[in-house]
């Protein structure tokens, strides 16, 4: 790429302008190579909003699953923290299968005091807020 | 104590730490120099290894393999340490920063205060820099940011002991001696066929360029095996890794062409010199693909016509980079 080709396509979501310049590559009229600066590119830019886009539509879903009785609030803190499944558990410090079964409402509702605070502080919540998903 | 230390941003942040760390102690070396002759291109696809469900691509070797490489191919002495505990990891920091070495630190983005929330996720592989440390302060050089940060004790325990794969466990590292002159002729020959050993020999399909053509047939089923949502996140995933991750543009491809310039001009090698500018084209082929499957990605679409195309793209960036380790190849034979 050439120094005067390097896009310069602002991130306009979230705290997209807070983002850093990213440094490129690129070659000069004479084909030397030099570093520049880009504050983003379209491709990326779309690709990166979907992501985001993504995890909010999995938290809409995981909220109503929660309010319907489907699932404990655990999961849906998970994706909130942008987590899956192996990270929480080496968080939580246990085996996924029991992460898992936190997430039914029914073993949720049983979890002793201690395992709550466990999750909220992985959560960064007060134990208050882990009952319910908003 | 506030080691003096000249920050300098680049492209990517363990090959810039690389960098910033040995320039510190006066070695004449760049970020090209560092990735190149530190092995730092590859090319892996694993569609079983899935990190929020999506199949994990990457365009660059293992994390922790550039700075042990340089150092190694330089004739640097240096030390990687764990820990097990969070507070032997934050003594032999500050004692370090007591010491005036500059330590470099493994870490999570997710932790990082000064980093935009857009980027936040749990990405355990990034690098940084401590330089100082005042009361519950510490003194960073993050080589993708600007300018240099501070962040709390809280924020960088938990950042250096992040959970999940691949676990940091508070690991750091720092250079001990420097010899007093780098051969650096020969570091380039060992970092080139290094990378060509990677890319070309591995014999199972998922690594080096092999793993280009087999993501290319891969991305056919997209369409068939995957709905819309799922597809554009798998193939969003590619182009993340290829550019929003400080590769310098088309997943490191620009960087290592930077490299060739930089060995050519140390070696005379005139080889180098078209390598570069092959490597170049195969970047713009690499930022080509980009641009297609983020139009894919954008329409939301699981139309055969538009995945064929980028399939045929893949494969035709996989013939080129073929051609372009062969010849690479031919220098050291």
């Amino acid at each position: 790429m050439k120094i005067d080709q390097v896009p310069q396509d602002k991130k306009n979501f979230r705290d997209g302008e807070k983002a850093p310049k990213k440094v490129m590559y690129v070659t000069t009229d004479e084909g030397q190579y030099t570093q520049t600066n880009s504050v983003g590119w379209e491709p990326e830019n779309i690709v990166l909003e979907q992501a985001w886009e993504d995890i909010e539509l999995q938290l809409k879903e995981e909220r109503e699953k929660v309010k319907s009785g489907i699932v404990s609030p655990i999961s849906y803190y998970m994706i909130k923290n942008r987590m899956d499944l192996p990270i929480l558990a080496s968080y939580a410090g246990k085996w996924q299968w029991q992460v898992k079964r936190h997430m039914k409402p029914a073993v949720f509702n049983k979890l002793p005091q201690k395992m709550l605070e466990k999750y909220a502080d992985i959560f960064n919540i007060p134990v208050e807020q882990l009952k319910n998903a908003d | 104590m506030i080691i003096p230390f000249e920050h300098q941003s680049q492209a990517h942040c363990e090959s810039g730490v690389t960098t910033n760390l040995l320039r510190h102690y006066g070695l004449p070396i760049n970020e090209p120099l560092a990735f190149g002759i530190g092995s730092g291109l590859f090319f892996a696809h694993l569609p079983f290894v899935k990190v929020n469900g999506v199949p994990g691509t990457t365009y660059r070797i293992y994390p922790g393999q550039i700075f042990s490489n340089v150092c190694k191919r330089l004739g640097v002495t240096y030390t990687s340490e764990k820990f097990s505990t969070v507070a032997q990891a934050m003594n032999k920091l500050n004692d370090n920063i007591g010491s005036g070495i500059p330590t470099g630190c493994q870490v999570s983005v997710f932790y990082l205060p000064f980093l935009p929330e857009v980027f936040r996720f749990h990405f355990n592989a990034h690098n940084l820099i401590i330089y100082g440390h005042e009361n519950n302060t510490y003194h960073v050089s993050d080589p993708v940011m600007e300018t240099v940060n501070t962040i709390a004790y809280e924020d960088l325990a938990k950042a250096r002991f992040a959970k999940g794969y691949p676990e940091p466990k508070g690991r750091m590292y720092y250079i001990l001696k420097t010899p007093p002159q780098v051969d650096l002729t020969k570091a380039i020959q060992k970092g080139i066929k290094q990378t060509v050993f990677f890319m070309k020999s591995p014999p199972l399909p998922w690594f080096g360029v092999n793993a280009i053509q087999f993501l290319s047939k891969k991305i056919l089923t997209y369409p068939t095996k995957l709905d819309a949502r799922k597809a554009t996140l798998y193939l969003g995933n590619i182009i993340r890794m290829q550019e929003e991750i400080g590769t310098g543009g088309a997943g490191f491809r620009f960087l290592y062409a930077a490299f060739l310039q930089e060995a050519y001009k140390i070696t005379n090698i005139s080889a180098m010199k078209e390598l570069s500018e092959e490597m170049t084209m195969i970047g713009d082929l690499w930022r080509n693909f980009a641009y297609s499957t983020a139009r894919i990605c954008k329409a939301r679409t699981t139309d055969l016509i538009g995945y064929q195309g980028i399939s045929e793209q893949l494969q035709e960036i996989y013939q080129a980079e073929l051609k372009f380790y062969t010849k690479l190849e031919k220098i050291y034979p």
